[in-house]
């Protein structure tokens, strides 16, 4: 969220006012004191396009930011509750630019982008002016030194005025990238203020999950309170879980054949009305009973789900240990399995696998030879 | 033929002595793969007995070449030491460097694949997959062996089931190489290097490409594909029905706005003349036909 960017920029150095974050109405008053008295009201939420959404305000007094704040707490911005507001002194803005930096995938390395354009969305800059966009490879090897730096400013084509400040800005946002684990750092707007200076008026980050063993402090930018429950649940588990919209739970081994899953089973739901695919969960290559009791402990759950596929192709893990793990797994959740099972087991040990949900004969269970025949009848269970 | 992996292959374990190490040595040993040695500083001189077969362990991995000609190196040593133990290899001109482990952050792949690039005598596979394989030749990696046998099709996957899966549906036909790049944002070698290897490989007749929503890393493939590939590829991109804005699993999986979809990915692979299947048993299909023309 905005606030949390702005708190490792300021970590870093980086020239930001971070404000103050309230998460009840009538606090707006005296954190719009505290901030100057004219302020803007912001929606603080983990997505973009907020000031379209009506998430952002400016409030010309302390009275005036409560009610602002109270117009915005509670608001949905693309599926996400506000549960807190910034309150930031509303800046004398002269001019705005837009930077970042991002892990480039295609030279796999890093790629600054950055526009005198700024405080638009990029993407229609992109789409209208793409000539405005810089775009500067940068080489892991050597970052963002002060050659770099004026590389940079020089293809952004920052005024003369802003140039040295500005180059210092980027050495300083380049801190923040690479010391934070960031895949990517965007300012918008970077802005030039009536003082000539320069200032992150909002920031947004993307952490690299990877690198959480090295930065125990990033824990807390977690969005618990906008996260749906089930996701919530399946993350304490360990389970890599995403909610989807529709009635066909997908337990699978493998993030390929997951995804590839969700395709087979909505395809096949056409025939079926339109099911859909209720989630995304990878059990990955170890799938232990444990593991599967967890994973259809949280689908169970999930009461838009009617049925449940489990796709599973035995790899690292065979299939017996599979099987197993869906007998025991049923076993555990006793009463709380009350929806019918789909099982597709393909792979290392298959006959064995097969054998034993045969013998095991739960009534729940219907074990299906093919991924497509799997798929064709989880959805039409869920169809009834 | 094959690519990058063939049965002079000398394969050494970076991390041999973890349980993950352990465990695939002892597979990779089982299907064939010639194991020369293993890596750890702290267990130098002792060695390891995989079910009859004793291997070696060197305290770098310059000393294992030199003692065993090593030319490939597998490594399992987790997220923490990956970067270091890259690097090592990279340090001491390793040919080819397989990276299994998964949840390597992004800047420490960045970082050893441009250190790796700058020094210009390593190429690595990874991180975040399933390694490759060339069936009955030899195994670097955790692909099970037993799916499918040799034969003359190639196989490029980003993902590790996916790639057991085609394996699987074309088990009669066997693969010349099969090579599991991996899911992150960056990876060590691309879906255009295999591509290229494969069209080089007088042992590999059809290519089979399996992509997944995120990036423009199969849009780049189409490109290449039209340029400078002859031999018939069939594609595959798995998500079609992923939503925008979530992660699939895979770090690099994820539509954000309109880029990254799996219709445009599709899209532009037909529009070089790939045949591009809905479903994998579609897709395995398409390339049994391609197979049976010949």
């Amino acid at each position: 969220m905005e606030y949390q960017a702005k708190q490792l920029f300021a970590r870093h150095g980086v020239p930001v006012t971070v404000g103050t974050v309230v998460t009840r109405a009538e606090d707006a008053a005296a954190a719009a004191e505290e901030q100057g008295g004219r302020v803007v009201v912001k929606a603080q939420v983990q997505a973009g396009g907020r000031g379209k959404a009506g998430g952002v305000k400016l409030a010309e007094t302390p009275q005036d930011a409560v009610a602002r704040a109270g117009d915005i707490l509670g608001m949905d911005i693309k599926g996400l509750t506000v549960h807190r507001v910034l309150v930031a002194p509303a800046a004398d803005i002269k001019d705005e630019y837009y930077f970042s930096f991002l892990v480039d995938r295609a030279n796999r390395g890093y790629l600054c982008i950055a526009s005198v354009e700024g405080g638009v969305e990029i993407e229609v800059v992109a789409h209208e002016k793409p000539e405005a966009l810089a775009k500067v490879s940068i080489d892991p090897q050597t970052g963002v030194d002060d050659a770099k730096a004026a590389e940079i400013v020089a293809a952004t084509g920052f005024p003369a005025e802003v140039a040295d400040e500005a180059a210092e800005v980027i050495k300083k946002l380049w801190t923040v990238f690479i010391e934070e684990d960031a895949t990517l750092v965007e300012v918008n707007p970077l802005a030039l203020l009536g003082d000539g200076h320069l200032e992150a008026l909002d920031g947004k980050m993307t952490l690299d999950g990877n690198a959480g063993f090295r930065h125990p402090d990033h824990a807390e930018f977690e969005d618990k309170a906008s996260a749906d429950p089930l996701e919530a649940k399946a993350k304490a588990k360990g389970l890599n879980y995403v909610k989807l919209d529709g009635a066909v739970g997908i337990i699978g081994n493998g993030a390929g054949l997951v995804m590839s899953t969700l395709d087979v089973v909505a395809y096949a739901g056409q025939r079926y009305g339109g099911v859909a695919p209720a989630n995304f969960l990878d059990i990955g290559g170890g799938a232990s009973a444990q593991v599967m009791a967890d994973g259809l402990d949280v689908i169970l759950n999930d009461t838009q789900v009617k049925s449940v596929f489990v796709n599973v192709f035995g790899g690292i893990t065979a299939c017996d240990a599979v099987a197993n793990g869906i007998v025991q797994a049923l076993q555990m959740l006793g009463d709380e399995a009350n929806k019918p099972l789909v099982v597709r087991l393909d792979g290392n040990n298959v006959e064995e696998g097969r054998r034993i949900l045969d013998e095991a004969s739960h009534p729940l269970v219907t074990l299906v030879d093919t991924m497509d025949g799997a798929a064709d009848r989880a959805a039409e269970l869920a169809s009834k | 033929m094959s690519i990058f992996l063939n049965e002079s292959s000398k394969v050494i374990v970076q991390g041999m002595t973890g349980s993950e190490g352990q465990k695939h040595t002892r597979r990779m040993i089982a299907s064939g793969t010639d194991v020369v040695g293993g890596v750890n500083p702290k267990k130098a001189g002792q060695s390891i007995d995989f079910d009859g077969t004793s291997v070696p362990v060197f305290g770098s991995v310059k000393e294992a070449m030199d003692a065993t000609g090593a030319d490939v190196s597998v490594v399992f040593v987790p997220p923490a030491g990956t970067k270091g133990a890259v690097v090592e290899a990279v340090d001491a001109a390793m040919p080819l460097v397989v990276v299994i482990t998964e949840g390597v952050p992004v800047h420490d792949t960045a970082d050893f694949f441009s250190y790796a690039q700058a020094r210009g005598t390593t190429r690595i596979i990874g991180p975040n997959c399933p390694g490759l394989i060339s069936p009955g030749k030899s195994n670097a990696g955790i692909i099970p062996a037993d799916i499918t046998k040799a034969g003359r099709v190639g196989l490029v996957s980003k993902s590790g089931t996916l790639t057991y899966q085609m394996m699987y549906e074309l088990r009669d036909f066997g693969f010349s190489s099969a090579v599991g790049i991996g899911g992150d944002p960056i990876v060590g070698t691309t879906h255009i290097d295999c591509l290229q290897a494969f069209q080089d490989d007088p042992d590999t007749d059809a290519i089979v490409m399996i992509g997944e929503i995120g990036g423009d890393a199969e849009e780049r493939a189409a490109a290449y594909v039209k340029e400078h590939v002859t031999k018939p590829v069939v594609g595959y991109v798995a998500g079609f029905t992923a939503p925008e804005g979530k992660t699939m699993g895979h770090a690099g999986a994820i539509v954000s706005g309109s880029s990254g979809t799996a219709q445009a990915k599709k899209e532009a692979l037909e529009a070089v003349g790939v045949r591009v299947g809905k479903t994998p048993s579609e897709t395995a299909q398409l390339m049994r036909d391609v197979l049976e023309d010949r």
